[in-house]
């Protein structure tokens, strides 16, 4: 779709796709703060779940009826239109996954196979534990060395440690695009030309930034992009990685079955092509599909009107927030959008979030998965409100009430 | 007071609310009021990690019956942690071990002590009935 017939962005029509949003919880009207956990789905989602299992389901690639092949066209159709939105040069590099940890760990089983012992994997402290725990596997595996780049009490990577830690040792820097726990943006272009300037591949967790900015996979450079579809309104179960065609076609399968073969005696079996070498067995077809549908709609959004309204949702958040004693914010890079995470002194987040809960209000509390960014602003945990373009200043004053009537019950 | 009427005391003083708010307000009392566990029993085999809080118990048997004492890092779940500590605590092994504690379905605290909260709450009733088991012959 060209940039000329995008829609306006009007976040109450946008509401209106969105049933799960018309809810009540414990009689009050949701106000659904988690979207950094995953998102609602809007109508046209739902509707092509159903239609999917009423109608179409047929097992793909290998039928010769009419359902089958009516299944295939849909789910390769789906490929095609996440290969357009994140201008993706083919889509044969588009990779359906289960989601960002099934591709982070892919890339470091079949990746990890093309490395030998003493090279270097460079991570940040800000990662997630899907975007640490496999390469420490990896580098156990094969004696490989992790080395993990430092951030600043603002939250924000420090990038001249980042340059120290890089070297020619270094074959692949993962980093995420957007913290989960902090908002923080990470300057993902610049890393990527970093890391190839010392002849290291880039990949780039993109589970927070895909729903949020438009995202172009060629114009940021990186190796690999990975996200999960439940978090980018999507089906749970169904995720992409993007990966560059020429390195994707060095890198040996990671999983073994049907599909990706293309003949198999038991002496020998050679493999089939792009994308289907890293799609062993039958696919989450309907979560493909119904991915496709997630990515149609938001290729009818203006993301970048999108993107600023949910900057400006965040930083109205944060700046009534940041007026409460005692209480702070955790997370405060320059370049931050959709994330605000705070604890308050002397109170325990999960007694906010419960509370909050009670009030209607859904909101994470706790590590976030990132133990190892908990440890470094040496807290239990935090209390975290993500946002999505379906939230409104008026959700957000009402959270700003129940956060402070919170606080005054636990003092 | 048997356990049984401890539960039924308890009800009826969550009768009284009539939301969710004035609940936990009753509840967060009642963990600011909880006897704190001694600091020096506030050790790493006394700790039960929760993902979202860490709970701390001791018990002992006097005279035949086993006292509980607790601690929370979080004053819900601390709370909570009084009333079970009220029901249970004080009773003899072998109540501890049988006990049904049917009141925390009643007022609607169940989800705390479901296995998705991990609040570590779960995990510390089960630890007070395991310490019931193994005491069952010093009543
Ligand atoms: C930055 C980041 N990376 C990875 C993940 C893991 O995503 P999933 O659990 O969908 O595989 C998440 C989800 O919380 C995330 O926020």
């Amino acid at each position: 779709m060209t940039e000329g017939t995008k829609k306006p962005f009007i976040v109450r029509e946008i509401r209106q796709q969105f049933p799960a949003l018309r809810q009540l919880i414990y009689n009050k009207n949701l106000i659904y703060f988690d979207n950094g956990a995953t998102s609602q789905k809007p109508q046209v989602v739902l509707d092509a779940i159903n239609m999917y299992y009423s109608k179409d389901n047929a097992n793909i690639h290998r039928g010769v009826h009419f359902m089958s092949q009516q299944a295939t066209t849909e789910y390769e159709k789906a490929r095609v239109t996440i290969q357009n939105y994140i201008h993706a040069k083919k889509s044969e590099e588009i990779i359906f996954t289960k989601g960002t940890t099934d591709g982070i760990n892919l890339v470091a089983f079949s990746y990890g196979e093309l490395l030998s012992a003493g090279d270097e994997i460079l991570i940040t402290a800000m990662e997630h534990h899907s975007n640490i725990v496999p390469w420490q596997m990896l580098c156990q595996r094969k004696n490989l060395v992790l080395r993990v780049a430092p951030i600043n009490k603002k939250g924000e990577l420090i990038i001249e440690e980042f340059d120290k830690l890089l070297n020619s040792k270094t074959k692949l820097v993962a980093v995420t695009h957007i913290s989960n726990t902090l908002g923080t943006i990470n300057p993902v272009k610049e890393l990527a030309a970093k890391a190839h300037a010392v002849g290291a591949k880039i990949l780039v967790d993109g589970a927070q930034s895909i729903q949020h900015m438009s995202i172009d996979v060629v114009d940021m450079d990186c190796d690999f992009f990975v996200f999960s579809g439940h978090k980018v309104f999507g089906p749970t179960g169904i995720g992409v990685l993007y990966g560059k065609e020429a390195l994707l076609d060095k890198m040996p399968p990671y999983q073994g079955g049907g599909d990706m073969i293309s003949r198999v005696t038991f002496e020998h079996t050679t493999y089939n092509e792009l994308p289907f070498k890293f799609e062993a067995g039958t696919p989450h077809i309907a979560g493909g599909i119904c991915l496709g549908k997630a990515f149609e709609f938001l290729s009818e959004l203006d993301m970048d009107a999108v993107q600023k309204y949910e900057k400006e949702l965040a930083d109205y958040a944060q700046d009534m927030l940041d007026t409460f004693e005692g209480l702070d914010i955790i997370g405060e890079a320059k370049k931050k959008t959709s994330v605000v995470s705070f604890v308050v002194e002397g109170i325990h987040p999960f007694d906010i979030g419960t509370l909050l809960d009670k009030q209607g209000i859904a909101v994470r509390t706790g590590h976030h998965c990132t133990q190892p960014l908990m440890d470094f602003f040496q807290i239990p945990g935090t209390v975290r409100a993500s946002f999505a373009f379906y939230n409104t200043r008026e959700e957000v004053d009402i959270f700003i009430a129940a956060v402070e009537k919170s606080i005054n019950m636990l003092k | 007071m048997t356990l049984e009427d401890k539960q039924q005391e308890i009800i009826q003083e969550f009768e009284m609310f009539d939301d969710w708010m004035a609940k936990y307000e009753y509840i967060i009392d009642l963990g600011k009021e909880l006897p704190l566990i001694d600091k020096n029993k506030k050790t790493n085999d006394r700790l039960i990690r929760g993902c979202q809080s860490n709970v701390w118990l001791d018990s002992t048997v006097v005279d035949g019956k086993l006292i509980f004492t607790a601690d929370a890092d979080a004053i819900i779940t601390k709370g909570i942690i009084g009333l079970l500590i009220r029901v249970l605590s004080n009773e003899t092994p072998e109540s501890v071990a049988k006990a049904d504690l049917h009141f925390i379905n009643t007022i609607g605290l169940h989800e705390h002590l479901s296995p998705t909260r991990a609040n570590g709450l779960l995990s510390m009733v089960q630890k007070m009935k395991m310490t019931a088991l193994l005491n069952l012959d010093k009543a």
